[in-house]
């Protein structure tokens, strides 16, 4: 099975702007997947990059084991929504709608007419009168028309009232069981997104931090607490993410494939929101200089 | 048919609470042999939860003999947790303990009172017979 997308070593600079750095990954098909991290991490240049919209300074991507946008079939394939949910301000949901009809090869008008029907917009409202949610709603629509075996979303839910964020999250996951469809997620808000994905990737300060399935984060992280002293060695296999706390008391944040037990400290298995935020911290705190390894533990 | 409710703050992953909830029905006699489940579309549009996530709680439960799969037509309870207690005794042993409650209020104690003295009697107990 081809994956959804797939990166090595994949670059984007803007002047000397690092957007994206050596970035490598795969993404298995079928999967949603939640692309998380803090805002100018990386996470739209990479969506981009997927969508064909701009092109690597170096470096290789493949979406659906094809270059972006190489080919008419190629963006029949794939569809996209990028920040804000851009749409035509004069122009009508019906307008929107031909527009999708006459300019997709694989367009599902029934699918299109019955989820405007279903969110009970109006075919004559004009999208600049539109509320955010059902500008989301639309531009969503547009995309799952397409029939596209892959959806990049950048920041769906971002602007969003919770109510509305959910419905469109409700529509989007009912689509994956009719359609099938692979999913990649932008959020800056993990909670978002921890019941909706299956696959996470984390990407902060334009490098890849983690990427994996949902039961592989959630079943390998750990948080310790306790005295320093005892947490000075990690346990076996354990590989340290963050730390924090003061010389005597201290938390730790670790990944380890065993099953980690405490002696003398609490151990914790974490959620995908804890975990998330550990590489964020980690990302945050000042990089360890390569002479010295021992800042990594600070 | 049962309707599925998920808690974010619980920290209990999301098929858990769905394997739980089904058991629970089951042996409260809310669910009985031949009732079908949601089917994963249904939960899907009611709990915003991924696909996914549905299909491992019903396999689970498949696993545990508890409900089987037929294609094309849904997912159906098979088996049963119930047991040899009358339905009758359930609805005697609720009434005591709604009455138990109501007791506790009245002596002054919150909800968080009462459900740490419930978990904590109960555990105790356990360790204590078993």
């Amino acid at each position: 099975m081809t994956s959804a997308l797939t990166a090595r070593g994949l670059t984007k600079r803007y002047g000397r702007r690092t957007a994206l750095a050596e970035c490598t990954l795969e993404i298995p098909a079928g999967r949603v997947v939640a692309l998380v991290g803090p805002n100018g991490a990386g996470k739209s240049t990479l969506l981009n990059l997927a969508a064909g919209l701009i092109r690597p300074t170096s470096g290789e991507i493949e979406v659906l084991g094809d270059t972006p946008a190489c080919s008419p079939d190629q963006l029949a394939r794939v569809g996209f929504v990028a920040q804000d949910a851009p749409t035509y301000a004069g122009l009508t949901v019906a307008d929107h709608l031909e527009l999708g009809r006459r300019l997709n090869p694989r367009w599902d008008h029934r699918l299109a007419e019955r989820r405007i029907d279903d969110l009970a917009l109006d075919p004559r409202q004009k999208a600049g009168r539109l509320s955010g949610g059902q500008r989301a709603q639309l531009a969503l629509t547009l995309a799952l028309a397409k029939r596209p075996e892959l959806l990049l979303l950048d920041e769906p839910a971002a602007s969003l009232d919770p109510l509305a964020r959910r419905e469109l999250l409700q529509g989007l996951m009912t689509h994956v069981v009719d359609h099938g469809a692979s999913v990649v997620l932008s959020s800056h808000l993990v909670s978002d997104l921890e019941r909706v994905c299956d696959h996470v990737v984390v990407l902060t300060g334009s490098h890849v931090q983690l990427a994996a399935d949902l039961d592989e984060v959630t079943g390998t992280h750990y948080r310790l607490t306790g005295d320093a002293r005892d947490l000075d060695e990690l346990p076996p296999g354990a590989e340290l993410v963050h730390s924090t706390g003061t010389d005597r008391h201290r938390t730790v944040v670790v990944r380890s494939a065993l099953p980690v037990v405490g002696d003398r400290t609490q151990v914790e298995p974490l959620g995908m929101e804890d975990v998330v935020l550990a590489y964020m911290a980690r990302a945050a705190s000042p990089a360890p200089r390569p002479d010295s390894p021992a800042e990594a533990v600070r | 048919m049962i309707r599925f409710h998920l808690d974010a703050a619980s920290g209990v992953a999301p098929y858990l609470q769905i394997v739980q909830q089904v058991r629970h029905a089951l042996r409260l006699g809310l669910l009985r042999e031949g009732d079908q489940l949601p089917t994963v579309r249904e939960v899907v549009s009611t709990v915003t939860i991924n696909p996914n996530t549905v299909h491992k709680a019903y396999r689970e439960l498949e696993y545990a003999g508890l409900v089987t799969p037929r294609p094309g037509l849904g997912t159906f309870v098979t088996g049963s947790l119930a047991g040899d207690v009358p339905a009758a005794s359930y609805v005697r042993l609720r009434a005591g303990l709604v009455r138990w409650i109501e007791d506790a209020q009245q002596a002054g104690l919150d909800d968080e009172s009462v459900e740490a003295l419930v978990h904590g009697t109960l555990r105790e107990h356990l360790r204590v017979t078993s």
